[in-house]
């Protein structure tokens, strides 16, 4: 229970501290995760839209991946992209491996069947008639496609949510593929795990709860971003 | 050689062992503690962490006996009444690992501190444990040992110990246990300062690194067992924990201990260094 109580003081101490070590580590967990999440979406909610609105061959195998790719244990897509870029890998003389690099490319890979797979969802919940009479009016089928996304934006922005929190509390790809390396590529989740083993319980729970604030913080902005209901 | 195990008749149940991943990793623990839990009819659960959270699990109460290497945190712990009956164990040794190309040129030499000057001067990468495990605690001697103009390496301050390391970004402070160091070093090409055992244990997989420096003095790594304090938390098992530690330091363990690595590596991974042992010699 003291290291409990210690972490969160020290939490609040941390954050006011202006730790140079503390705000870089904050800084590439959040680069990292955003620069993702941004690739996650810009693949992710058009093959979303398209799987929920486009009745076309495959359609049910692109589904199943999608749903596979939902439960994929990160670590795996860790040891996966690890491999690709090994030196005795098939792209290990880009030199990427340990870098933030390979580290925002095992998060995209994690994060985007989450993104696509809830703008599906919500897309298909979107009542099939808005697209049609849009359709009808004369409207273009790009523009009918955003209007349903317009109409479906809650579960859009979701999909987001729910990717970025799976990457900012993700540690096994992170510390595989990044390599944990201070200054370089140490994001929150790894820092929490090290601190753990060297037996710094104290700041490893303040630690914990400065991820805990931080995807609070983010979430409540993402949130404004959908609007009133 | 070994002797079949005669239980004891005791049955002292359940006992939580922090040790460093050095011991369980090599396979050590798996070989030798089998024969602990027939004699003493005794469950034995293994917690493999850095030689730090061993030490502050024994702290927390969360062990009733630890195995680690680094003798001043050793001391610290008993000095905090934290820890009884303190024995020694056994030792093996650290060796500094490179590539085979040696751009640092450091092969052969017998001083290690030279040759971590040598990669310093050179800017080679070197892979760092940055962990606080007792190898991270060795390393960081070896560095206080030489010339290097050497920083405060304490990543996130507020905290109570401090960490120093040579400036540069060809210095990688990973914060990871051995095995994955030796992955990361593998993967650059890099210098690193490995226990023997671990070393061995990875090269035997195909690792491609090579031993660069060994048999100075200063990379003797002594292993030590501490019985935690009942005083300090009830729940201790410290009947199963004194029972461990006379097994341990026994002659008939000593011996396994002497013989193990030998079938595998072709040289033993670990030197017993317990007082009976030593009275026997």
């Amino acid at each position: 229970m003291n290291d409990l109580l210690d972490g969160s003081i020290q939490a609040t101490r941390l954050i006011f501290s202006l730790d140079s070590a503390l705000y870089e580590i904050i800084w590439l967990s959040l680069y990292v995760a955003g620069i993702a999440l941004a690739f996650s979406a810009i693949v992710g909610i058009p093959l979303g839209a398209a799987l929920g609105l486009k009745r076309f061959i495959g359609r049910r195998f692109v589904m199943a991946l999608l749903y596979t790719g939902m439960g994929f244990p990160p670590v795996v897509i860790g040891l996966f992209v690890y491999l690709m870029f090994s030196r005795s890998g098939p792209v290990g003389a880009l030199g990427w491996l340990f870098t933030p690099r390979a580290m925002i490319i095992a998060q995209t890979i994690i994060s985007f069947p989450l993104v696509a797979g809830f703008t599906m969802a919500a897309v298909m919940g979107v009542d099939p008639n808005l697209r049609r009479q849009l359709l009808a009016l004369g409207a273009t089928g790009w523009q009918a496609t955003l209007a349903v996304l317009v109409e479906a934006r809650i579960g859009v922005i979701v999909s987001i949510i729910a990717g970025f929190g799976a990457i900012i509390s993700e540690v096994g790809a992170v510390m595989l593929v990044g390599g944990n390396i201070e200054n370089k590529t140490r994001t929150l989740t790894t820092a929490i795990v090290l601190e753990t083993r060297k037996g710094n319980f104290e700041l490893a729970i303040a630690l914990g709860i400065i991820l805990l604030l931080l995807t609070f913080l983010t979430n409540v902005a993402m949130l404004r971003l959908q609007g009133r209901e | 050689m070994v002797s079949p195990a005669e239980p004891t008749g005791l049955e002292v149940g359940r006992l939580i062992l922090a040790t460093t991943t050095s011991t369980d990793d090599s396979g050590l623990l798996k070989t030798i503690l089998p024969d602990f839990e027939a004699r003493y009819g005794a469950t034995v659960e293994v917690i493999a962490v850095g030689t730090g959270q061993a030490i502050q699990l024994g702290e927390n109460g969360d062990a009733d006996v630890i195995l680690v290497h680094a003798r001043s945190r050793e001391d610290a712990f008993m000095a905090a009444g934290f820890g009884v009956n303190r024995q020694d164990v056994m030792y093996n040794d650290f060796v500094i690992v490179g590539p085979a190309a040696d751009p640092a040129n450091i092969k052969g030499l017998t001083d290690a501190g030279a040759a971590l000057a040598k990669i310093a001067e050179t800017q080679n990468v070197f892979v760092s444990r940055g962990d606080d495990s007792g190898t991270h605690i060795k390393e960081q001697s070896l560095w206080q040992a030489t010339n290097v103009s050497l920083t405060d390496a304490t990543s996130i301050k507020n905290v109570d110990k401090t960490f120093v390391r040579p400036e540069g970004e060809w210095y990688l402070s990973v914060g990871q246990g051995m095995g994955s160091v030796l992955t990361i070093a593998n993967e650059q090409q890099a210098y690193t300062l490995s226990d023997r055992a671990t070393f061995l244990a990875r090269k035997a997989q195909g690792l491609d690194l090579e031993i660069m420096v060994e048999g100075d003095s200063r990379l003797f790594n002594p292993y030590g067992v501490i019985a935690v304090n009942p005083e300090k938390h009830s729940n201790i098992n410290i009947t199963a924990a004194n029972a461990f530690i006379e097994w341990l330091t026994s002659l008939e363990t000593q011996q396994l201990i002497s013989q193990f690595g030998m079938d595998k590596f072709g040289q033993p991974l670990f030197v017993p260094d317990s007082a009976a042992w030593n009275a026997a010699k």
